[in-house]
């Protein structure tokens, strides 16, 4: 099967081509890294602004991207936009906030301790794969429907990423960096600071990332429940109302939020681990 | 000059105990040997002649089940800056450039700033890297972070260098250069260096003195004078080199030859 292509290659290579500057084809590809993200998105948004004008659904449901976008500067424009964004946005960082001051020290402390790890293991895996959206009805229960409940999901829900992440994060760490920094007479609390600590950024901040989409998942699915503004509520209620393109600049809001916020991640990671490989 | 040498291993005996099981198991046994200030000693031994348990000994990192290990007269409880350890597999941090790996060390001695800088500096230029300090371990050649290893441990000016294997993972040809480099920086520094390595040739080529290990346990089966002359060309194909290494190998071929049969009788 593979052989065709590659006689067809070698005949190209082969063939004396045309003097082109070695500058002109790295701009070419340069142009062309920049650009690729940027047609898949557009192929995109053409097939959503063309689907719903030619009849293949419905324009009510699915109204054309131009539509939203309009409907999103409306909403910028009288402020509305920024009120539900702002609400969202406090509550999800407030709630990833206290989720890493308590996961990073607590799985830190766990992992470091291999008897502790493996006591609590199996309590931890169950709350794990609890779903954090289950545990809502409760929450509302006992922290009532106001911010409370909305912030102590979202920690619930980013808590664990982040914790069973640090503890693998240290726990992975290479013996032989362990045995070495030992032999040089490394107190614990140095050790850990100076070589269990780094060596488990990488996989702490993979933790930090899941924990980051699925805290603004439970966040918009507990402002679709209750509550008074947020990203969540302009969805639901935008839906109820029947202001279709309202709901649709939500969504696309929550989007960019989600692409924002896990950008600004990865930026963070690439600095503190810029000497790993993979770069 | 005092006759009491830099490092003395006095019938040390290290046994471990093996779950599920009444006897313990004999790792090292009896095993005694000194070595004077500045000299080059070499332990080379089959698979299994207790090697690591050894270092880890010299390293502090585990106590004798009898005997002792005294450096400098002072018995070895705990690791320690007065020993500087370089591992097969380099053991650096990969998050550091080179000159914060060497500079390592210096944290740990609680150095100033300024002078880490300056000794990290000097021992860049010891093993010839000062273009490559900026550098992170994933950007060196495996040769390359060898130095850099030999360099951190060299920084904290340890007592005695203690050495695993430290050129086992390297192709042959940068190999001999590390070992010649490895010669010109134990002259150069008047270190007492402590070798343990599995390769015959490599045991001739460094050492003064070459002690060949039995296997399970470990034991010294017998301490070789090396009487080479270095200064030739190709010192490898001398024909002193070969009697001596003939020597040896017949020493580490029974050896081998005893711990092939036990492992097969095992299974």
């Amino acid at each position: 099967m593979s052989s065709p292509p590659a006689v067809l290659d070698a005949e190209v290579i082969a063939r004396p081509s045309e003097p082109e500057p070695a500058g002109g084809r790295r701009l070419r590809t340069f142009t062309w890294r920049l650009l690729r993200p940027v047609v898949v998105i557009a192929l995109f948004l053409a097939v959503w602004e063309t689907a719903p004008r030619i009849g293949l659904v419905d324009k009510v449901f699915l109204p054309p991207f131009s539509q939203v976008v309009r409907a999103w500067f409306t909403l910028l424009g009288n402020g509305q936009l920024w009120e539900h964004v702002s609400a969202s946005l406090s509550r999800a960082l407030a709630g990833f906030a206290l989720a890493i001051l308590v996961s990073i020290p607590l799985g830190a402390a766990i992992g470091w301790y291999r008897p502790v790890a493996d006591f609590l293991n199996p309590i931890l895996e169950l709350f794990r794969n609890t779903a954090a959206l289950a545990l809502l009805p409760v929450f509302v229960l006992i922290l009532g429907i106001g911010e409370t409940s909305k912030v102590a999901l979202v920690v619930y829900a980013s808590a664990f990423p982040i914790l069973l992440n640090t503890i693998s994060g240290v726990r992975t760490v290479d013996p032989l960096l362990i045995k070495s920094a030992r032999s040089l007479g490394l107190s614990p609390i140095r050790l850990f600071q100076k070589v269990v600590l780094p060596a488990a950024v990488p996989t702490i901040f993979t933790g930090l990332r899941m924990a980051a989409a699925s805290s603004i998942l439970v966040l918009i699915a507990a402002e679709m429940v209750g509550a008074k503004a947020g990203l969540g509520y302009l969805i639901t209620a935008s839906q109820l109302n029947f202001q279709i393109p309202n709901m649709y600049a939500g969504i696309v809001t929550i989007a960019l939020v989600g692409v924002v916020f896990n950008g600004i991640l990865v930026a963070i990671e690439g600095r503190l681990s810029g000497w790993r490989t993979t770069n | 000059m005092s006759t009491q040498p830099k490092l003395r291993l006095r019938n040390v005996t290290k046994q471990f105990e093996i779950r599920g099981e009444k006897d313990k198991f004999t790792a090292v046994e009896d095993i005694s040997i000194d070595v004077a200030a500045g000299k080059f000693l070499v332990l080379v031994g089959p698979s299994g002649c207790g090697k690591s348990t050894l270092l880890d000994l010299l390293g502090g990192l585990s106590s004798p089940t009898s005997g002792e290990i005294l450096l400098d007269g002072v018995p070895v409880t705990g690791p320690g800056l007065d020993r500087g350890i370089v591992f097969q597999q380099y053991a650096l941090l990969p998050w550091r450039t080179a000159r914060k790996n060497i500079e390592f060390g210096l944290e740990a001695k609680g150095l100033p700033a300024s002078e880490r800088k300056q000794r990290a500096e000097h021992y860049l230029e010891l093993v010839g890297l000062q273009a490559f300090a900026d550098r992170y371990p994933h950007e060196l050649s495996g040769g390359m972070k060898q130095r850099v290893a030999i360099a951190r441990s060299l920084a904290f000016d340890p007592e005695v260098l203690l050495m695993d294997e430290p050129f086992a993972a390297l192709d042959a040809q940068t190999r001999e250069s590390l070992q010649d480099e490895l010669l010109r920086i134990w002259q150069a520094t008047g270190k007492t260096i402590l070798f343990i390595t599995h390769g015959i040739d490599e045991a001739l080529y460094l050492g003064q003195r070459v002690a060949v290990l039995t296997s399970r346990p470990g034991r010294i089966k017998k301490i070789v004078d090396v009487d080479i002359d270095r200064s030739g060309e190709d010192v490898r194909s001398s024909s002193g080199f070969r009697e001596q290494r003939h020597h040896i190998w017949s020493l580490l071929h029974d050896e081998v030859r005893r711990a092939q049969t036990e492992e097969v009788s095992h299974v």
